[in-house]
């Protein structure tokens, strides 16, 4: 019992590390390429913390839409629009590097700092549980309309996107 | 104390998944680095609303619905914002977001 807490403890630590250093490889990446493969390395360490977190539906539904589709259509991005010379980026020591660090990590010290004076206190009593059936059931009774919200808004971003992206007759990349 | 059954382990990845993605947003070498950058931020909050379900929350079903919300909005952005680049790059020919302007101000 005790050896499988510390399995799942050091497959919690090694997703972490998958979260920290495909996000780090993500940023400072300069092809872009491997700033997609970082993208979908951190992506996979957030879904197995989401299996951590009590629940298997959303890490699935995580590998299912962000590795499986917005990688996928960042990667198609890449390689419609951009002619290989510019694939990869230079001058990733550009001027803007030492802004970008020093405005994140006063934004860091300063989260932290709030985090760690914070005491959270757990809800008096909860209702309902993990399981999918009580979140299917809460998705289509109590959140029916943001629901169907939502899939009117993919809707018109599927058609918003053919419309911007399709161009003139006759005019290629 | 195990690490993952605590709240501030999940909320410091989401912090730094939060960073990250503000330094690539901020460093902007090209659209597409900027929308990388935006996806991270946007797993952070994801990952908060789960890690505050898991813990706190009295109705464990809203955090995932929220996070769910959260995916498909994502998606939706992803798929404007690659097609808005694609637009831009015939317009102008280049990835580099200061090189794109008619107003010189």
């Amino acid at each position: 019992m005790i050896l499988y807490q510390y399995i799942a403890e050091a497959l919690f630590f090694a997703f972490i590390l998958l979260v920290f250093f495909g996000g780090l490889l993500a940023v400072r990446s300069s092809i872009l390429m491997h700033a997609v493969l970082g993208l979908a390395v951190s992506l996979l360490g957030v879904a197995g913390l989401y299996f951590y977190l009590g629940s298997p539906f959303l890490a699935m539904m995580q590998i299912l839409i962000y590795v499986g589709a917005v990688c996928i259509m960042i990667v198609f991005g890449i390689m419609v629009g951009y002619t290989p010379n510019q694939v990869r980026v230079e001058g990733i020591t550009g001027k803007n590097t030492f802004l970008a660090l020093l405005s994140s990590i006063l934004v860091f010290i300063l989260l932290l700092v709030a985090l760690s004076r914070t005491f959270w206190v757990p809800s008096a009593s909860r209702m309902g549980d993990f399981t999918l059936s009580y979140l299917g059931e809460s998705l289509l009774y109590q959140y029916c309309l943001a629901f169907e919200l939502i899939s009117v808004v993919l809707l018109t971003a599927i058609v918003g996107a053919i419309v911007l992206a399709r161009g003139k007759k006759g005019e290629h990349f | 104390m195990y690490l993952s059954a605590n709240l501030n382990t999940y909320l410091v990845v989401a912090l730094f998944l939060l960073i990250l993605g503000l330094y690539g947003m901020i460093q902007h070498r090209t659209f597409i680095g900027m929308l990388i950058s935006t996806e991270l931020i946007l797993n952070g909050a994801g990952l908060n609303f789960m890690a505050f379900n898991r813990f706190l929350a009295p109705n464990p079903a809203v955090g995932q619905i929220f996070t769910l919300f959260i995916m498909g909005i994502a998606a939706a952005e992803a798929a404007i914002a690659v097609s808005v680049i694609l637009a831009v790059y015939r317009r102008y020919r280049t990835s580099d977001p200061d090189e794109v302007h008619d107003l010189h101000g």
